[in-house]
């Protein structure tokens, strides 16, 4: 490839193509309608919680309890939402609101991100688990009825994912509040300078955050259709694997929306994958962790050639 | 409507114990260019800030047109008074594009087709700026070199949508742009305040505060100590008002006596852009100036022969100029900041010798000068110029005997750099080589030899006894004209 910033743009749809090409060649019977959406289904959580992540990488900061929450928005959803639908609703507020509060105190306080969402996932955790603490309650039938909704020719997640992608990117990259919000990642205090609130801007993606992982709960629940407070545990790491994959930066405002919804449905796609393969689920995580790797490796390299020219 | 663009009365501020602002009165009338010139910590810097609405003030009032600000004072509250600052370290955001850095300081700019005018905003000020200039707004600011970012900032500095333009600040604007970039805009600052804008300038090159300015303003220790004219003053009494030392400034045309043409040769490289012809060599105890328009291919070969790809017969240190990415490291103290490249020499059975480590780190505030009382503290804690000098111990007290230096003086005040002449001279005498990109024409008059460059290629070499201004300026266009 002679341009290397356009073969870093091209690596996540190249990531994805080659595990897509693999998969189909292990099984070939993937290579339809319905296979595509048996495989693809579990990416369309996967890539809400990752488009939630990078909100918030976008601000410099990692969230690592958003695995947590997706699973306190899924137990929430299949127990109060189910019985009394505004109570539920108000919850769920509740919980995006939350996540905006965190955003402030972070900031106002200087605290390092990792360390207050760490804790704050064994706090989603501690609610699930005293709401539900054994699986169970009941998917909303109208959750079960949009996720597994059967669209013409082209699968449902493959329109889901497409649509989340395009979503995001035109909010982020291409609106002017879009611009402020990865300038506060670029040069938070050149953004302070021109006068712009660093505290709002925070606020706001975190809440924004805050509301993927909530779509991602819902949706995570719509395919499972019973809650557990555990179900979400890895998405914590699928959805900063996806960023990255995705050709996003961890400090810097470097994000790419649509790369990330490609990293995700990389992601679930190499879990199929590797079950084809009948690799033992144990070391599927170690499996990704190496495909991430590579990943990685293929980028540094681009980079380094970006710069040498 | 007031003819004060701004006005200080008595503003006072205070870092701890330090007074970085004594009471200093300011005023700036509309259309007018105010040169503003003194040491590093001589408090301009901290003025700038307060204006801009970065600081508030710990006393005394600032009137904006005539007029006191009705909000409390803060950046945004500048941003609306149509105040605008060019600060030292660059204030863009590198994963932006160039529209969209346009986007960050203009609020106004947003809803439907906002990129649009982004980039036709800053487009047409590039153009009016810096004729000839190369860069498209899309570019992302990461990808561009220094000089063009600078030229970006300052561009957006005279931007103007919903709030009209009062006051532009520019600190140190030169400071990374070749002659003739810098030419441009001096002439541009003269063009706008013709319209009524009032422009701030700072700059450590008195040539360009001389010739472009109104009238000049001299800070020193937090107080401005004298204001004329700018035809009232010239080169010497500027320096005597900002308290240099004239009679070094004077000496710095004769250089000692020194033809080494018998000396070993250290260096040969050729750039390796280049297929053949004229190469580069550097004799023991030479200083060898590399000349030419920023970006020329200069620094790019300073860095080939610190990764050895060239003839380099002795160790090699290299002294960055572009001191936050690549000079200090933040998180580190004076001390460790000096010793780093050292630090083989300090190991005693597998660790550090940390009391001989210290040793080195006091040895060499004494020897250059740093200004601090402790050199356990954060390096940040110093200004730019002591930044600098920390960066030159650091080479010079490890055991390389060529030095590389990338443009190193860039923001330096003038007394610092003085001091630093005399050493790299006296390190010189005592047989060290040092090869010295410059943006600075005054700083190749302490060369031995200096290669100008262009497009990558040394366009033409120049001894000491040929020097002159005129013949670097014709080898740095010899082709571009063409």
């Amino acid at each position: 490839m002679t341009n290397p910033r356009l073969l870093r743009a091209a690596l996540p749809f190249l990531t994805l193509a080659i595990v897509l090409t693999a998969t189909f060649y292990v099984q070939p019977r993937t290579m339809s309608y319905f296979g595509l959406n048996l495989m693809l289904q579990y990416a369309v959580p996967i890539a809400l919680a990752t488009i939630a992540q990078m909100f918030i990488i976008t601000v410099n900061d990692l969230d690592l309890s958003i695995g947590p929450f997706v699973g306190l928005v899924g137990v929430v959803a299949a127990t109060v939402l189910n019985s009394s639908p505004v109570l539920g609703a108000a919850a769920l507020m509740v919980c995006v609101l939350a996540y905006g509060v965190v955003g402030a105190l972070i900031h106002v306080r200087n605290l390092p991100s990792i360390v207050v969402t760490l804790g704050l996932s064994f706090v989603w955790l501690g609610i699930s688990v005293t709401m539900l603490p054994s699986p169970g309650g009941k998917a909303p039938a109208v959750l079960k009825a949009i996720m597994t909704v059967q669209t013409p020719y082209v699968p449902f997640p493959i329109l889901a994912a497409v649509a989340i992608g395009l979503v995001v990117h035109l909010a982020l990259m291409t609106t002017s509040f879009g611009v402020v919000a990865r300038g506060a990642g670029g040069n938070p205090k050149a953004l302070a300078r021109a006068g712009w609130s660093m505290l709002g801007t925070k606020v706001v993606m975190y809440m924004l955050a805050g509301l993927f992982g909530l779509l991602a709960g819902l949706a995570l629940l719509g395919l499972t259709t019973s809650a557990d407070a555990h179900v979400a545990d890895r998405y914590t790491l699928y959805s900063i694997a996806g960023v990255i994959l995705g050709g996003g930066e961890f400090i810097g405002g470097r994000i790419n929306p649509i790369g990330a919804v490609v990293g995700a449905l990389t992601l679930a796609l190499a879990g199929a994958f590797l079950i084809f393969l009948r690799i033992s689920p144990d070391w599927q995580i170690g499996a990704q962790g190496a495909v991430l790797i590579i990943v990685l490796a293929l980028r540094a390299l681009a980079s380094t050639r970006e710069k040498s020219l | 409507m007031s003819t004060e663009a701004i006005r200080l009365d008595g503003v006072e501020k205070s870092f701890g114990a330090v007074r970085a602002l004594a009471g200093v009165d300011l005023v700036v009338a509309v259309g007018e260019c105010l040169g503003l010139v003194g040491h590093n910590g001589a408090g301009k810097s901290t003025l700038m800030h307060v204006l801009a609405g970065a600081l508030l003030p710990d006393a005394g009032t600032l009137t904006v047109g005539g007029a006191e600000p009705k909000a409390q004072w803060s950046a945004a509250a500048s941003q609306a008074a149509g105040i605008r600052c060019v600060f030292q370290e660059l204030s863009l955001c590198p994963n932006l594009s160039v529209a969209e850095n346009a986007r960050i300081t203009h609020a106004s700019l947003r809803g439907f087709g906002w990129k649009g005018r982004a980039r036709a905003l800053i487009c047409a000020k590039l153009d009016e700026i810096f004729p000839g200039h190369r860069i498209a707004p899309d570019d992302e600011i990461a990808q561009l070199p220094i000089g063009q970012r600078q030229m970006v900032e300052i561009a957006r500095a005279f931007t103007v949508t919903t709030a009209p333009l009062r006051l532009v600040i520019l600190d140190e604007p030169t400071s990374s742009l070749d002659a003739v970039a810098a030419g441009q805009l001096l002439s541009y600052i003269r063009k706008e305040t013709t319209r009524g804008t009032a422009v701030i300038l700072i700059s450590h090159i008195l040539g360009e505060i001389l010739a472009t300015s109104d009238r000049i303003v001299v800070m020193k220790d937090g107080k401005q100590v004298a204001a004329r004219p700018a035809p009232a003053f010239d080169r010497s009494s500027l320096m005597a008002a900002m308290g240099s030392d004239l009679k070094e400034v004077e000496a710095r045309g004769d250089r000692w006596q020194s033809p080494k043409a018998d000396a070993a040769v250290v260096v040969r490289a050729s750039p390796q852009r280049e297929g053949g012809g004229s190469e580069l060599v550097v004799r023991e105890g030479e200083i060898v100036g590399l000349a030419g328009l920023a970006g020329h291919g200069q620094t790019r070969l300073l860095l080939q022969i610190f990764a050895g790809h060239a003839d380099v017969d002795r160790p090699v240190a290299f002294v960055a100029g572009d001191r936050q990415s690549e000079g200090v490291f933040n998180l580190w103290s004076i001390a460790e900041n000096i010793t780093v490249a050292s630090l083989r020499a300090l190991i005693r059975r597998g660790l550090i010798n940390v009391a001989a480590e210290a040793k080195l780190a006091r040895a060499w505030r004494e020897r250059i000068g740093i200004r601090t009382s402790d050199m356990g503290r954060n390096i940040l804690t110093l200004s730019g110029g002591n930044q600098q000098k920390v960066l030159f111990a650091r080479a010079l007290a490890s055991d390389a005997r060529i030095i590389l230096m990338d443009d190193p003086m860039r923001g330096v005040d003038i007394g610092t750099k003085l001091e630093v002449y005399a050493m790299i001279r006296a390190e010189a005498a005592s047989g060290r080589s040092f090869l010295w990109y410059t943006t600075e024409l005054d700083e190749l008059t302490h060369c031995d030899k200096v290669y100008v460059f262009w497009n990558g290629k040394i366009s033409d070499s120049i001894e000491a006894a040929d020097f002159s201004e005129q013949r670097v300026l014709r080898a740095s266009f010899a082709e571009s004209g063409a």
